[in-house]
């Protein structure tokens, strides 16, 4: 059966993150981090920075919660049961600081089909309440037995 | 701040996730699938058990590239491929190397391994120097 390509240039709504300091902690102790401006307010300012940095990773955070509407979309028609990440690109911009309210909207990239799989390619965007942009996220899901 | 140089390797991160890593992984990510938290469910579809969560792993790998670079705000772009899976409870290594440098940029080749196996490969990390 072929993918169905239509939703290519779908876009979704806007999804709201307010980024929490504990939330930072947890998530870096989770991760592993030990860099203290990940942990301590203290070494962060000492750092230049006016709270707790997030790790990097943490745009799963703030950015999955958009990625989350097309997966389930009807019109995509993507079978969950048969998925799995497949790959991954995150490109950074302006630091993320505990207090940042972040903004994500993901739209379909692609959607395609090879050797019996199918590729869902979402972009999410993010962006600060500043309105810089903090992350672009490529998000490639692969369904077996399409 | 490192000093780069073209075919260098990067520090090595061994981390070895424990038992309840995925457990606590899912609250601080919010993805609670439960092949990653569920032995049952995870046997159920086929899995050898409970695996990790692939964003964990890929934050092993960009936590190489930051300490490397000496912190967080080094790290620019990060691409991976997810292959195979990983487990808990067995050590996993990422190991990287300095592919290029150029206009203040290192690009590094990076990977990571669980018992001889890739569970990332393909990943390219693109530091500001």
């Amino acid at each position: 059966m072929p993918v169905n390509t239509k939703a290519i240039g779908k876009t979704y709504e806007p999804v709201l993150y307010a980024v929490g300091r504990e939330k930072i902690r947890e998530y870096a102790r989770a991760v592993g981090e030990t860099d203290p401006v990940h942990l301590d307010l203290d070494a962060a300012r000492a750092a230049g920075y006016t709270d707790i940095v997030a790790p990097p990773m943490f745009a799963v955070v703030y950015s999955a919660p958009s990625v989350g509407p097309p997966i389930f979309d009807p019109e995509i028609e993507l079978n969950f049961a048969m998925m799995v990440h497949g790959g991954q690109e995150f490109e950074w911009g302006a630091p993320v600081l505990a207090g940042d309210e972040i903004t994500t909207t993901t739209s379909v990239k692609d959607i395609s089909e090879a050797d019996g799989r199918g590729y869902y390619v979402f972009e999410s965007i993010s962006t600060n309440q500043r309105g810089e942009q903090v992350c672009r996220g490529t998000w490639t899901n692969i369904v077996r037995g399409v | 701040m490192a000093d780069f140089q073209v075919g260098e390797q990067i520090p090595e991160v061994k981390v070895t996730p424990d038992k309840y890593l995925t457990v606590r992984y899912a609250g601080a990510s919010g993805d609670f699938n439960p092949i990653h938290i569920d032995e049952e469910f995870a046997k159920a579809v086929g899995l050898p058990g409970r695996i990790l969560h692939g964003l964990w792993t890929m934050a092993q790998v960009a936590r190489a590239q930051t300490e490397a670079a000496g912190g967080p705000e080094h790290l620019k772009r990060l691409s991976v491929q997810f292959r195979g899976m990983g487990v808990p409870e067995q050590e996993v290594t990422v190991s990287g190397t300095v592919r290029e440098l150029a206009d203040g940029r290192a690009v590094i080749d990076t990977v990571a391994e669980q018992g001889g196996k890739q569970i990332i490969r393909n990943a390219e990390a693109e530091l500001e120097l």
